[in-house]
Formats: structure tokens, C-alpha cells, sequence
């Protein structure tokens, strides 16, 4: 039997949604991969959401809002499009990036909507099954992406997310506009430190360990270990346990 | 906790799952499907009909909540966007708060798009069905906003929409103001000769307008007046005007942007030179006081229109233009007409007519190619011609150009000031194009005339006068109930909130603000219920009321999970 995607589509309320239904009234035909959630607006859709499909083995994720411009709520595919790009961002560390895909689609668009469905279906199914389908999938990565669907949610990436429009593209409080190019620099730092982080703060949910250990298990020179543990241990959610022969040992905070 | 008690607090759904004819009946097993649904966690009750949204249909719903004493209802059939409304009245009919309802969409994004493949759309509708069930699950009652409505109504615009509007706005009895930034009503109503269909005299239109506009009980006529800013929601606008440099706040409950469209400055247009060569509008005046002395006349349509630069029809030009050339051609007959036209539009029962009468007088009509554009040469003009595959000259004395209506410069401005939409030609966007043609989304704020795109006066008046009956739909009553699901920050978040107004500046509406005790304040009447603070908010803290994260992870848990 051939390998059939399964797909989850966020769709919003007002165009993309709405065309989704035009596509049946014009019966337009499309394979039945997808599965949609409704939501009001595209801006709605928190990276946690796309990530922890992911995690569950789902193939493939499809994010659709209203063209640019046409938002029923003004701004919020302008929103939807910084989530979604950081969220891209932090899945190409595991190579699943090219599982989700975002979209305009809009409430005049049935024809459209069967098309760029069927074209996701058809590129995903030239991918292949997520490597977390199927009964048991590698457990390190389903760690790895629990550890992105964490980091996405930290405050740290929320608050950079959310001020990235303000700052990007008005001027801030000193009446200076910020390059974009710099601030998706430091965007891009911040990803890989909040994803090491967030794997170090999973690698201690079963059991303490010393920093050397850490970095063996997660492939990081050691001495950027360290500083991670004492960023989380600013953030008190890392403390040092205690000392097994010269090696102090951390261990997870509640 | 007694049994009683318990039993209270359980989770009761009752899955109805609809055939919709042989809509969704025809390809899926209803029956088997409504089976599936009955052995899904927290479903006491499930069953398929032929038609749910039918008054058998409903009764079914609320006979089933009664006896299967159900606490939360899922209808799998159509779409939330035509039938959740019915269904929502049909629980609450029955006792159960409305938003304790979920809908499942089985019919237009399944079985009508899988005709083909039932077995996909069983296990999709299946999915979809289990979904469904999971965020119904999680839902939870809400409560209506209920707000008081300040019976007045604003009309911006004194225009030909704008009047009417306002006219029918006071005739219903509603105190009215009426805003116009020049110091005279009738906009461009003023400038014109002559109206189609009919010829009527635009002076005679406009006088009628304006003396019943000056002569009303209930309307109050602001000319020369601006709008500074605009504040509140609906029921409850404060518009900041300035008249004359005098500042003033009018508390109103509805507002009518009726703001009409500008003209195109045809500098640069076809040798445009304001002498021999210019624009239907310019024309107007000249025809007024018969000083057409002009033997070759050419018009070119879609002048600056239909272009990359300008994709959109005007749709009042080619009727213009007829209507001028046969005013023209019935002062005299012995004047050479030609129109050049990409394509003629002259819909209806009355327009098509003109043209007709046009092709009788002896008007000319050649169709010139939007790649070969005619160019105009010192006393003639050469335009391509598709039939005879050559070069045509046709001399002229007057060349009149057929520009376009475009937006207004400053409707971005308004747009801001109401949180409204512009499209990419910066008119204004409705809500929806078919559904809600007079509304803007913003609650409480409605459009009409050529403010949306180009109309004539037979349409401006019936949009104004179907804005202003919009309009009263809100200005008839002292209360009015909006959507309970909105953005809510919860008192057991309150210690999440860190203050750092991310929210505030991702909300489009300003709905969030901090209030005197430094702490963020959603105002929910102001809220929309989009959800983006709350996918933004950096600590999680914002729960978006009816897609809550709980109900979103729900649905994508009872999906993937294994």
C-alpha cells in the first residue's frame, strides 16, 4: 500500500477557512489527507501548536490565513508569518522543516485551496513518513522536538517573536528602526541557545547529571554546557546537586 | 461530593451526526459514523438524521439534551459559517449556554471534495468527528458582552451616499450627524450635467438632497468639518471633529463611511493639456453651458484604468461616456463621435439601451488593444485596429479621456482611526464581498458608495440607504449583546503577567491596555477575539475564550495521538 501524509491544516476563520468551503461548494476534488482545526486568525496559531503535531508523528503541517493585506483583523497574518518563520527556523535542527508550510489562501480561492492541498499532500509524500510516525519512533528525536516545541514557548522566544514587527519595522523608544538582518541574527542565536537549554533541562527530567555527561549526550562542547546551566540556573530551573569525585553534578528544579 | 453533584460536573456529549440529504449520507456511513462517535470518551449520546439543521433536526437536539441530560452538544454536517448560529440558539433553546456547542464540518471539506474516495472521507469525517468531540469536551459557557448602544448615528461624507444614508438614518428617527469636509454637500454630484439613465439633471438630484438634508428633524449637517480621531467601539464612538478650527466630540453609536473616491490627476495621460484634450468630468461644466462647439470628438476609455497600475474597472466610465457623446451627438448631429474602448460595460435593463442608441446616431466604437494603446498625435489620434490589421487615424478637435475614479488619498488615515481594512487600491474592504456587502468587521461601522469601489448615483443611493438600515439594525435598541469569546486574561494568570506589553502592541483594535494600578486590562468590548495576544503573550498568560489552548491541544492530540 502506498504511504498516505497524515496532514493538519490551521486554518482562519475568514479567508482560508472560507475557501475551504468554496472548495466544496464548487466541488472541488482533493485527497483527504488533511485534517483542519479552525481558528479566528491566523495569528492565532502559537508555534507550540505546529510542534507538538509534529511530535505526535504527524506528517505534515499546513498553516493557511488570509493574503497579506486582506487580514479580517488587520495585522494578524503579518503576525502569523514571524511565529511561523521562527518556527521554521527552530525545526530545520531536526531536518522537519520542510514538513509545514504556510500559505495565503483566500475566501474566493476553492479552485486554489484543492490545489495547494494536493500539492502538500503530493510533496509530502515524495518526503516519506515522518521520521516520528509509526509505533515506536527514535526517542532521541522525539526528545529533540519536545525540546523545540519548549524552547518556541520560553519566554525568552515569545518576547523576541512578539516584538520582532515593533522593532523591525517602527521605530523604537530612541526613534532608531532596527535592521531586520540583525535582529534575525540575533533570532537565530537565540533559537539554537534556547533549544540546547531546553534539551539540557529534558536530559535532567530522569536523573542529575555533570556537565561533562551533558555534553556528551547532546553532542555540545562542554564549555557551552556550562554556560547553559548557569543561565538556567539564573532562571532557577537548574540547581547543582552535589559533588561526585571533583565533578559537581546539576540537577533539574521544579 | 454527593452523586448527584458528580454527576453534575461530568462531561455529557451528544454527537448528532447529519446526513444532510444525500449530501454527506450519499458517500459515508451516517449511521456508522454516529456508531463511532457513541464509543468516543465523554459521549453519552449519538445519533445521525437526515437533515439536523431541520425542524425534526432540532427537536432531536434539544429531546436529547432533555433526556440524556447532555452538557455539550457537537453537530457534525455543514459549516460553523452558515450553520452555527441556528444550531448555537437550538442548545441555548434548550438550556445549554451556546458556546458549549462545537461544530464539525462533514459536508463541504469532506464528503463534497472526496466524492470519489468514501473510504478517505469516512476516516477523515471519522478524525474530524473525534476532534471535535475532544475540544467539546474542554469547552466552556460564556456570556454574552452586553453593551449600551448610544442611539445617534454618524454619516462621513456628504456626498450623494452619504446624504441619502443620513436621510434615511433621521427619517427612522435617529438623531444623526451628517460630516462633510467641503463646505458645500453633494460632493461631485455638483459638477455633473446630466444623470444616466434617463438624463436626469444632476442639479435637480443634488438641489432635492441637499434641501431636504438642510430641512430634517433629526439631522445635524457638519460642513467644512474633520475628522481628528476616532475612539470607542460600537454604541460607543467618540469622533474628535474640528470645524473651522473649533474642536468638538461627538458621541455616537454607529458610524457610515460614505467618503466617495477622488479623480485621477490625468497629468501625463494622452497629451492631456486641460484645453482640447481632457476628462469626462471636465467635459460635464462645458456640456452645462453648451459650449461644445468641437466637430471631431474622440473619447478613449479606461484612461489610466485596467492597467497594472490600476487593475480595477471603474464602472462608471463607459456609461459616461455614452451619455456624453449622445448629449452631444442630439445637440448636434453633424459632430463625428468615435469611442475608443478595450472593452464596453452597459449591464441592466436601462444602460445597454444607450449604447444602442449610440450605434443608431451614428457614434463610432472601435476596440483598441490594452498592449497597443492609441497614441495621440497633434489634431489626430492612432489607434490600432484589430479587424482591418492596420493603423486607423481619426481626427479630432476634442479629445475626451475616460479616467478613472480612484481611493481617496486619505482613507488610510480614517482606516486607522476605525481599525477598518483597505484593499490593495486602498478603498475600503467590507466584511465580506457576498454576506455582509454594507459592514466592516469592526462592529458598528459601515461603508457605502464609491468609498468600496466606483458606482454610479442610482448605486450610491442604494448603498447609503442600505448602510443606513445596517446601521439601524444597532441604533434600534438601548443594549446590544457581542461575542463572549474574546481574549480574557484570567484572575488565576494575573501573577503570570510580567506587564510587558507585547500584547498591547500586537492588538490591532487597542484593546489591551494598562490601566491605573499599572495592570493589563483587556476591554473586551473592543476585542475581536483573534487570538494573537494570546499567541503572543510571553508568559502564556492571555486565554483566548472558546480557542483556548487547552481546546486547540485537544484537537490535535485527539488526532496524533497513538
Amino acid at each position: 500500500m502506498s504511504f498516505e501524509p497524515k496532514l493538519l491544516g490551521f486554518l482562519c476563520n475568514w479567508c482560508s477557512y472560507a475557501g475551504a468551503d468554496l472548495a466544496g461548494v464548487s466541488r472541488i476534488q482533493y485527497p483527504p489527507n488533511m485534517r483542519v482545526i479552525r481558528v479566528m486568525c491566523s495569528g492565532r496559531i502559537d508555534p507550540k501548536f505546529i510542534v507538538q503535531a509534529l511530535e505526535l508523528g504527524i506528517d505534515g503541517v499546513y498553516v493557511m490565513g488570509c493574503h497579506i493585506g486582506d487580514c479580517h483583523y488587520l495585522e494578524g497574518n503579518y503576525e502569523a508569518v514571524k511565529k511561523y518563520e521562527m518556527t521554521r527556523e527552530f525545526l530545520k535542527l531536526v531536518g522537519l522543516d520542510n514538513r509545514i508550510r504556510l500559505d495565503w489562501v483566500s475566501a474566493s480561492e476553492g479552485v486554489r485551496f484543492g490545489e495547494v492541498v494536493s500539492k502538500f499532500v503530493n510533496d509530502i509524500k515524495e518526503l516519506g513518513p515522518s521520521p516520528l510516525s509509526g509505533d515506536s519512533p527514535d526517542k532521541d528525536l522525539i526528545n529533540k522536538v519536545r525540546a523545540i516545541r519548549l524552547a518556541a514557548g520560553s519566554n525568552r522566544m515569545r518576547a523576541l517573536v512578539g516584538r520582532e514587527r515593533k522593532i523591525t519595522e517602527e521605530d523604537n523608544v530612541y526613534g532608531e528602526k532596527y535592521p531586520l538582518e540583525k535582529y534575525k541574527e540575533i533570532m537565530s542565536q537565540a533559537i539554537i541557545e534556547e533549544y540546547e537549554r531546553h534539551r539540557i533541562l529534558i536530559a535532567l527530567e530522569d536523573e542529575s547529571k555533570s556537565v561533562k555527561s551533558l555534553a556528551s549526550e547532546l553532542s555540545v562542547d562542554p564549555s557551552i554546557i556550562l554556560e547553559h546551566i548557569l543561565t538556567l540556573k539564573g532562571r532557577a530551573q537548574v540547581d547543582f546537586q552535589e559533588i561526585i569525585k571533583n565533578t559537581p553534578i546539576y540537577m533539574r528544579r521544579e | 461530593m454527593t452523586e448527584e453533584e458528580k454527576k453534575e460536573d461530568d462531561v455529557r456529549v451528544g454527537v448528532f451526526i447529519c446526513h444532510c440529504g444525500s449530501n454527506i449520507g450519499g458517500l459515508i456511513d451516517c449511521k456508522g459514523l454516529a456508531d463511532y462517535a457513541g464509543t468516543l470518551p465523554g459521549v453519552t449520546h449519538s445519533e445521525d438524521n437526515l437533515y439536523t439543521c431541520s425542524e425534526t433536526g432540532l427537536t432531536a437536539i434539544k429531546t436529547a439534551i432533555k433526556e440524556n441530560n447532555l452538557n455539550r452538544v457537537v453537530v457534525a454536517s455543514c459549516t460553523p459559517r452558515t450553520h452555527e448560529p441556528l444550531f448555537r440558539e437550538c442548545v441555548s433553546e434548550a438550556g445549554l449556554n451556546p458556546y458549549l456547542f462545537n461544530f464539525v464540518n462533514i459536508r463541504d471539506q469532506c464528503t463534497w471534495v472526496h466524492m470519489k474516495d468514501a473510504e478517505g472521507a469516512y476516516a477523515k469525517a471519522a478524525d474530524l468527528v473525534k476532534m471535535g468531540v475532544a475540544k467539546a469536551e474542554k469547552l466552556e459557557p460564556l456570556d454574552m458582552i452586553k453593551l449600551d448602544i448610544n442611539q445617534v448615528g454618524l454619516v462621513i461624507g456628504g456626498g450623494v451616499t452619504g446624504i441619502s444614508a443620513a436621510l434615511n438614518l433621521s427619517r427612522q428617527g435617529f438623531k444623526t450627524y451628517l460630516i462633510e469636509k467641503e463646505a458645500q454637500l453633494g460632493g461631485r454630484l455638483n459638477n455633473l450635467y446630466k444623470l444616466f439613465p434617463h438624463d436626469i439633471d444632476a442639479s435637480e438630484i443634488v438641489n432635492r438632497l441637499i434641501s431636504n438634508a438642510n430641512n430634517p428633524k433629526n439631522l445635524e449637517v457638519l460642513t467644512s468639518t474633520q475628522i481628528v480621531n476616532i475612539h470607542g467601539f460600537v454604541g460607543n464612538y467618540e469622533v474628535e471633529i474640528t470645524q473651522n478650527g473649533n474642536n468638538k466630540t461627538l458621541k455616537v453609536g454607529t458610524i457610515i463611511v460614505a467618503v466617495g473616491s477622488s479623480l485621477l490627476d490625468p497629468k501625463g495621460l494622452f497629451g492631456y493639456n486641460g484645453q482640447n484634450i481632457i476628462t469626462q468630468y471636465e467635459l460635464e461644466p462645458k456640456l452645462k453651458n453648451n459650449q461644445i462647439k468641437a466637430k471631431d470628438i474622440v473619447m478613449i476609455q479606461c484612461a489610466g484604468s485596467r492597467n497594472d497600475k490600476r487593475p480595477y474597472c471603474s464602472s462608471v466610465c463607459c456609461m459616461t461616456a455614452l451619455k456624453n457623446a449622445l448629449i452631444i451627438k442630439e445637440k448636434n448631429p453633424d459632430t463625428h463621435i468615435s469611442i475608443l474602448f478595450r472593452d464596453l460595460y452597459t449591464p441592466g435593463t436601462e444602460y445597454e439601451e444607450y449604447y444602442r442608441k449610440a450605434r443608431e446616431k451614428g457614434i463610432i466604437f472601435i476596440n483598441y488593444d490594452v498592449d497597443r494603446n492609441p497614441n495621440v498625435e497633434e489634431n489626430q489620434v492612432r489607434v490600432y485596429n484589430e479587424y482591418i490589421g492596420e493603423d486607423m487615424l481619426i481626427p479630432y478637435d476634442l479629445l475626451v479621456l475616460s479616467t478613472p475614479l480612484v481611493a481617496n488619498t486619505d482613507n488610510k488615515v480614517l482606516a486607522q482611526m476605525l481599525k477598518v481594512p483597505t484593499e490593495s487600491n486602498n478603498f475600503f474592504l467590507e466584511a465580506h464581498v457576498k454576506l455582509r456587502p454594507s459592514d466592516f468587521a469592526t462592529a458598528g461601522v459601515f461603508i457605502g458608495g464609491s468609498a468600496k469601489w466606483p458606482v454610479d448615483i442610482t448605486e450610491s443611493i442604494a448603498q447609503g440607504y442600505s448602510a443606513a438600515s445596517r446601521a439601524s439594525t444597532i441604533l434600534s435598541h438601548k443594549t446590544i449583546e457581542v461575542d463572549g469569546a474574546t481574549s480574557n486574561l484570567p484572575v488565576y494568570n494575573k501573577n503570570l503577567c510580567s506587564g510587558c506589553e507585547i500584547c498591547m502592541k500586537v492588538c490591532p483594535f487597542h484593546a489591551i491596555v494598562k490601566n491605573e494600578d499599572d495592570e493589563i486590562e483587556i476591554i473586551e468590548a473592543l476585542c475581536k477575539g483573534c487570538g494573537v495576544c494570546g499567541a503572543t503573550c510571553t508568559n502564556q498568560a492571555i486565554v483566548i475564550k472558546h480557542f483556548t489552548d487547552d481546546q486547540i491541544m485537544s484537537e490535535i492530540l485527539a488526532y496524533g495521538g497513538k
